[in-house]
């Protein structure tokens, strides 16, 4: 477990050196802010504008990071050769993965972190009413992040930074869109619903995550639901993680 | 893990295919390499660029998996994680995690074999007293010299004071004053009775350092022994002698007992073929009352061998 503390911790250390990272929040940042001015020009539900906003920020600007950071976690480290030193050291393989894997998670919590921050004191300055869907809704939109910086790993585990990027980023739209698979599965024929289907349950199903109309509207969800959703994530997590590990145990560094 | 074992590392017909290009076309990078390094000897493993060095011992690191054949250290069978405490692996032309401090890099990886607090501490300023670079403590790696990563990843392969230290080219890229540098520190290392085991293709510095040497071309081992032995069988030493002032009469009697004769400004340079002739060439040195400069006797060495080793298994593989 040390062994494993020690690389992520190393990976978040090295993830604060990335310029990139920095960019991103201070983007995020000022788009959550920027919900103020364009409320003000907005007719109708001001406080809908500014929770709207803020989550979406909040979401794309994490996944953002998740991919770009994530993505270059283990090709890096074999483009360089740093993996050489911790390879031979006595450190499973898949140690060192989980290790880069909650490095970046880390990094993810604390910027999420500050963003989240950011939301919050937009939201207290136009005084919208801060209930407890919203934090649920974060917790969600945190849960996503997990699963896509899983994905990222995975890929990165055999592919280059680009196509893992690549592969990424269509993993998470079709993620979102996935239900639309099911429903267009069924308006064919039998051999194409059927790989329609497979798809659907193989992809992952990131709109199960989105709790923004809930909290536009003020619906809260209950604790099963929630407890239902957070167990699909961290499985989906665990089996992409399990995957990444079998791949990265077999593959020679060259 | 036996630590009386004699043999530090041993080797069984190791066998490597990579599959390279869109079509996976087979290269052998190594080809049925067997040998053993035993405990407390230097072992130098020698070969030209692409000789199938490096692979090899990405394999005893559990970098690569072996397409066939196999390899123990310490009796033990290579990818073991209890084996990896004893080995120490310096990577060739490394690359670190450039932003950390000497410090910081070195306690990371400490971490990594279980060191903490007090002992990791006391081991770090051990190691970078060792290496002669008490100074960098908060230097980031980034800034450093070639020759000081070069010194701190040979630190972080010792953070663990294993029994064997497995080196990947420590000298390439030093100027004279680093190589000879890590040549002291291989000396002093062999004197705390571990096992070196490296590679190189600086021949100078193995024929210093090492007990024993094997020879690498192309994926095979063409030559393994003692440096001196090796050496020995290559050819006989031949000895030079260089005389000021000798007359044509003196070279004509001479001529028949030398391989080659070579006049310049009035000094005559001999090569003969051996020890053997030496004392005819200089009864007739002292005869004509010439002035004798210099008697030089040519060692072969291991360079010749390696250029004749190289050179035979490239005309080997044309023909």
């Amino acid at each position: 477990m040390t062994r494993i503390l020690s690389i992520s911790l190393n990976t978040f250390r090295e993830t604060l050196r990335e310029k990139l990272l920095y960019n991103l929040l201070i983007f995020a940042l000022l788009m959550i802010g920027s919900s103020i001015l364009l409320s003000r020009l907005t007719l109708g539900d001001a406080n809908r504008l500014i929770l709207d906003l803020g989550l979406a920020s909040i979401n794309l600007f994490g996944v953002i990071i998740a991919i770009f950071v994530g993505i270059g976690l283990v090709s890096k480290e074999i483009d360089k050769k740093t993996i050489y030193t911790i390879v031979s050291k006595p450190v499973p393989r898949y140690e060192f993965l989980l290790g880069k894997y909650l490095g970046l998670c880390i990094t993810l919590l604390v910027n999420a972190g500050i963003m989240v921050a950011g939301l919050l004191v937009v939201l207290h300055v136009m005084d919208v009413p801060i209930e407890l869907v919203l934090f649920k809704s974060l917790l969600l939109i945190f849960m996503e992040l997990l699963v896509i910086t899983a994905v990222a790993l995975l890929f990165s585990t055999f592919t280059s930074s680009t196509l893992s990027a690549i592969f990424s980023l269509a993993i998470y739209v079709i993620g979102h869109l996935s239900a639309d698979l099911k429903t267009f599965g069924e308006k064919l024929d039998a051999i194409s619903r059927g790989i329609a289907n497979a798809l659907y349950y193989l992809m992952p199903n990131l709109e199960r995550f989105n709790l923004k109309g809930h909290v536009i509207h003020r619906l809260d969800i209950g604790m099963t639901d929630m407890a239902l959703i957070i167990c699909y994530g961290l499985a989906y997590t665990t089996l992409l993680l399990l995957t990444a590990a079998i791949i990265f145990q077999r593959r020679d560094f060259q | 893990m036996d630590l009386r074992s004699e043999q530090a590392v041993h080797i069984d017909r190791l066998r490597k295919v990579f599959r390279v290009g869109f079509w996976g076309r087979r290269v052998t990078a190594v080809d049925d390499l067997s040998l053993t390094v035993h405990r407390g000897e230097v072992f130098g493993f020698l070969g030209p660029n692409g000789a199938g060095k490096t692979t090899t011992l990405k394999i005893l690191m559990g970098l690569i998996y072996p397409s066939s054949g196999t390899a123990w250290i310490m009796d033990r069978p290579i990818g073991d994680i209890h084996v990896k405490h004893q080995i120490g692996f310096l990577p060739e032309s490394p690359y670190f995690y450039d932003y950390l401090t000497g410090e910081e890099f070195l306690r990371f990886y400490g971490q990594l074999f279980g060191l903490h607090g007090a002992a990791l501490a006391a081991r770090i300023d051990y190691l970078l007293q060792l290496v002669g670079l008490p100074h960098v403590r908060t230097l980031q790696l980034r800034k450093f010299s070639k020759g000081m990563l070069q010194r701190i990843g040979i630190a972080q392969a010792l953070i663990n004071d294993p029994h064997l230290v497995v080196l990947d080219e420590p000298m390439s890229g030093l100027d004279p004053v680093g190589r000879k540098e890590v040549r002291d520190l291989i000396l002093r290392l062999k004197e705390e009775g571990k096992t070196i085991f490296f590679s190189s293709h600086i021949l100078h510095d193995a024929e210093l350092l090492c007990d024993r040497v094997s020879i690498l071309v192309k994926g095979r081992i063409v030559a393994m022994g003692s440096v001196k032995d090796l050496v020995g069988h290559a050819s006989a030493s031949s000895v030079e002698v260089v005389v000021e002032g000798l007359g044509e009469e003196g070279v004509a009697h001479i001529q028949p007992m030398v391989e080659r004769i070579t006049a310049q400004g009035g000094r005559t340079l001999f090569v003969l073929k051996g020890q053997g002739q030496l004392n005819g060439v200089l009864d007739v040195i002292r005869a004509a009352k010439t002035t004798l400069i210099s008697v030089t006797p040519h060692q072969s060495s291991l360079e010749d061998l390696f250029m004749k080793e190289v050179h035979e298994q490239g005309a080997r593989s044309e023909s």
